[in-house]
């Protein structure tokens, strides 16, 4: 028997590693050129669709307010909004008696009731409306405020009709104080005093012992500012199901123990910011000995989108990125591809034989179909955003206005979405084996749940769990507009407004990507393949 | 590190069928080792389990050593065709192979090394799914060769090969394991194996019937025959068993003698006065060989279809 020499190679191996695996991965998905054209046909579906909102929108030649269209022809013009000093669309409506406080000083006054009319209240126009009366925010106390503009920066400290004491600062802040409804024999007091930027919130239910409720600093308050009394009530709301009627409220508040250290003036009373929209635009005070009456309409808040104000006639950006379920499905499709048809073609084998480690096969194709998937989401959704605002200004249209930074995490938070989805539908690819099934499953758990809340077929509440639990919840991300506890509105998912925060409900979405990453792990290792 | 395959005791069931039962045999450098038996005997099973893609419920397969599981560079270790027609159809040839080369840490260029040695260049371009099961197989091997591996294990390299593919594949094999590698490959049909292998693993239900070179199974199944080619084919016999020989008709002219020498056959014919054109040594086909070895497994299983029909 001769002696063999046992063969050896003089091939040099490339590095070992996680990295030539996403390598290999990444070559296997972009030589089937029909996954390319799958994410290529995504992007341009969610554009597409997200278009049609704005393309066909006309809503700017209604009148809000509950005015009614407008019997000559369509003028449409952009409206100014008024903006806080965050940034935000606000509305700033509110009868006002006030005179200016110079330097520190401090504003104390007892409030002993607040009461509104049921049944008809007058418009500054001279229409009237049919109001359901006293709203649970409608709010009157004490005010500091920058100056007069609408929009301007402030701090007060408020009783409410139905959320007790309030501390309210800058439209989005809001602190509760003493609970309990104010009436004559349940009078409170309130307290605001200003040091330097600093001002800080008191309560009281017996003007003696008080309690701090909240301290902010207003930054860049100018030396003198204007401090007083206020109410407002803001406008009434009641859904009808698809649609929604609206109209304005107004109040009345009793004071009395004013005290305005350093005061040298006289009171003035003012309407503050009439014809927003929100509010009649009228009101009174009565000063009569130490008790003051004030009569007020309006709100101090932000405006919620698609509720008062010139909001109503805006576009939403979530309108335009609603082209985003379409993207999904077309990536649904890849995703569910990339590891059903290696099992149809028995690809698999040749993969697993290639790494042997077979958790980082799965890692690295989760790896390739997530980055694909949010390269796919951000350029969808920045082209839709861009084009949409677009097609919204040539059309004579108006965006309501979103501040860059939460346009950015929209952008970048559908390219989280679509990444972390496609991951999903990978995992159930894997564990399923079967292209149609997990399609099947992607879009029951995807775009099913997503599509009944948005076109509000699901009754209200329902849709609410429904994209709290499932992965649908991840479409959170794309929620552009925060709800303000202080502003009661409907908030649905019709209206683009989503029961989680945006990132609690991407966590809920990364949380079952996760479970089916870890389960498709634990199978794709155990079983034969 | 020695390059062999280790197979020990391997069991596997599936469901109600013991696939594997105690298969157990090694492969050796230098030589291709032919692993032969009927369909469903556990070739293809033992192939996988050896690549880690099943699990087995018993045994041990090692690589040099080692659980396939546990190479870092599997394919610079072992080169296996499993199923040529392991392919997405939509990807072009060249590009399966250069995913494959990516998870190895290897270019383009070994990608092109390959597909020249299996004599794919000219379409390396086409759409794997526009290949024929010829080319496919040849793509496999290419496949296969990537890591330059000292082990490659094929599972029935010569299916849909027409005859100048079958005469190319077994001369590479052949160069193949002259270079020192361990080639083991399977098939169904012992004739395949005729002229390319050296060594045998014959297997039946699951385990390994026969495990002997090529020379000494021939040689076996050979014994100590003789072939006499004669036209007085009945005067023949009679001399012949005279002389004391068990004599079988096997043809119109041709005897087959057992229990006599070459030499005193001749003696006892001109003794006799028959005439003869030839005698000579009878040396048993490939076919023959195995056809003797796997009567038992193939017998038993008509017996257990022939029970489970009447049951």
């Amino acid at each position: 028997m001769t002696t063999i020499t046992p063969y050896r190679s003089d091939l040099r191996s490339g590095r070992d590693g996680f990295a030539r695996l996403v390598h290999a991965e990444w070559t296997k998905f972009r030589t089937v050129r029909g996954w390319i054209i799958a994410m290529i046909v995504a992007i341009l579906a969610s554009v597409a669709l997200g278009l049609l909102a704005p393309a066909s929108d006309s809503s700017s030649c209604q009148v809000s307010g509950g005015g009614g269209p407008p019997s000559g022809g369509c003028q449409p013009a952009a409206p100014s909004y008024i903006l806080g000093p965050g940034g935000e669309p606000v509305t700033d409506s509110f009868y006002f008696v006030h005179q200016p406080l110079a330097g520190d000083g401090s504003i104390t006054v007892r409030v002993t009731s607040l009461t509104g009319p049921a049944g008809v209240v007058n418009s500054s126009d001279g229409n009237s409306f049919g109001s359901p009366g006293i709203q649970p925010w409608t709010k009157a106390g004490v005010i500091i405020k920058q100056n007069q503009n609408p929009g301007s920066a402030y701090a007060a400290m408020m009783v409410t009709h139905d959320h007790g004491v309030r501390m309210q600062w800058n439209y989005t802040g809001d602190t509760a104080g003493l609970s309990g409804a104010v009436g004559p024999a349940n009078p409170r007091w309130l307290r605001l005093t200003r040091a330097g930027d600093m001002i800080t919130g008191y309560d009281s239910a017996d003007g003696t012992h008080w309690t701090q409720v909240g301290a902010v600093t207003l930054s860049g308050l100018p030396a003198t500012v204007q401090a007083g009394l206020f109410t407002a009530s803001p406008n009434y709301e009641v859904s009808h199901g698809v649609s929604a009627s609206t109209g304005p409220t107004q109040a009345t508040a009793t004071f009395d123990r004013l005290d305005l250290s350093g005061a040298r003036g006289s009171w003035t009373g003012q309407y503050i910011g009439a014809g927003q929209g929100s509010g009649t635009g009228t009101g009174t005070y009565h000063q009569a000995g130490g008790q003051f009456t004030v009569t007020g309409s309006g709100d101090i808040a932000p405006i919620t989108a698609g509720h008062g104000g010139p909001a109503d006639g805006a576009q939403l950006i979530n309108n335009i990125l609603i082209g985003t379920f379409a993207g999904l499905i077309a990536i649904a499709v890849v995703a569910a591809m990339f590891i059903t048809s290696e099992y149809r073609r028995k690809l698999i084998r040749t993969t697993l034989a290639a790494s042997p480690r077979r958790g980082r096969v799965l890692g690295a194709k989760a790896i390739v179909i997530g980055a694909v998937s949010f390269v796919a989401g951000v350029i969808g959704a920045a082209v839709a955003l861009a084009l949409g605002t677009k097609i919204t200004d040539s059309r004579g249209n108006y965006m309501f206005p979103t501040p860059l930074m939460t346009e950015v995490r929209l952008v970048i938070g559908t390219g989280l979405l679509l990444a972390v989805a496609a991951v999903l539908i990978l995992s159930v690819g894997a564990m399923v084996r079967r292209g149609a099934a997990t399609i099947a499953i992607a879009i029951v758990v995807f775009v099913v749940p997503y599509f009944l809340s948005v076109t509000a077929v699901l009754p209200v509440g329902v849709d609410d769990w429904v994209l709290r639990v499932t992965p649908a919840a991840g479409y959170a991300i794309q929620g552009a507009y925060p709800e303000y506890a202080q502003v009661a509105a409907i908030y649905s998912a019709a209206n683009g407004y989503y029961p989680l925060e945006p990132w609690a409900g991407f966590a809920v979405l990364c949380a079952w990507a996760a479970i089916a990453l870890a389960g498709a792990v634990y199978l794709l290792r155990r079983r034969d393949a | 590190m020695e390059a062999t395959i280790e197979v020990a005791g391997l069991r596997k069931r599936f469901g109600a069928a013991q696939a594997l039962d105690g298969m157990t045999f090694s492969v050796l450098p230098g030589q291709v080792t032919g692993f032969v038996g009927p369909n469903g005997a556990g070739k293809s099973t033992t192939m996988r389990i050896i690549i880690g893609l099943d699990a087995a419920d018993d045994g041990t397969a090692l690589i040099g050593g080692q659980p396939y599981h546990s190479l870092r560079r599997p394919l610079s270790q072992v080169g296996a065709l499993l199923d040529a027609g392991a392919l997405q159809p939509s990807r072009r040839a060249r590009n399966h192979l250069l995913w494959l080369a990516h998870s190895q840490g290897l270019g383009a260029d070994r990608v092109r090394e390959v597909m020249s040695l299996v004599g794919l260049t000219s379409v390396a371009k086409r759409k794997a799914g526009g290949y024929s099961l010829g080319m496919r197989q040849r793509l496999g091997i290419a496949g296969a060769l990537l890591g330059d591996p000292a082990i490659l294990m094929m599972d029935e390299p010569f299916n849909g090969m027409d005859p100048e593919g079958i005469v190319w594949m077994r001369t590479f094999l052949r160069s193949l394991a002259a270079q020192g590698r361990a080639v083991l490959v399977s098939s169904h049909l012992m004739g395949e194996l005729q002229d390319t292998a050296d060594h045998l693993v014959v297997v039946g239900r699951g385990k390994v019937i026969a495990d002997t070179s090529v020379a000494s199974l021939i040689q076996a199944a050979s014994g100590d025959r003789v072939e006499v080619r004669t036209a007085a084919r009945t005067q023949a016999m009679t001399v012949l068993a005279h002389a004391g020989a068990t004599v079988a008709v096997t043809d119109a002219d041709l005897l087959t003698v057992s229990g006599l020498s070459s030499e005193r056959i001749v003696a006892a014919l001109i003794d006799g006065g028959v005439r003869f054109a030839e005698v000579r040594a009878h040396r048993a086909t490939l076919e023959e060989a195995y056809m003797e070895l796997t009567r038992d497994s193939v017998e038993f299983l008509a017996e257990t279809a022939r029970q489970e029909a009447a049951s």
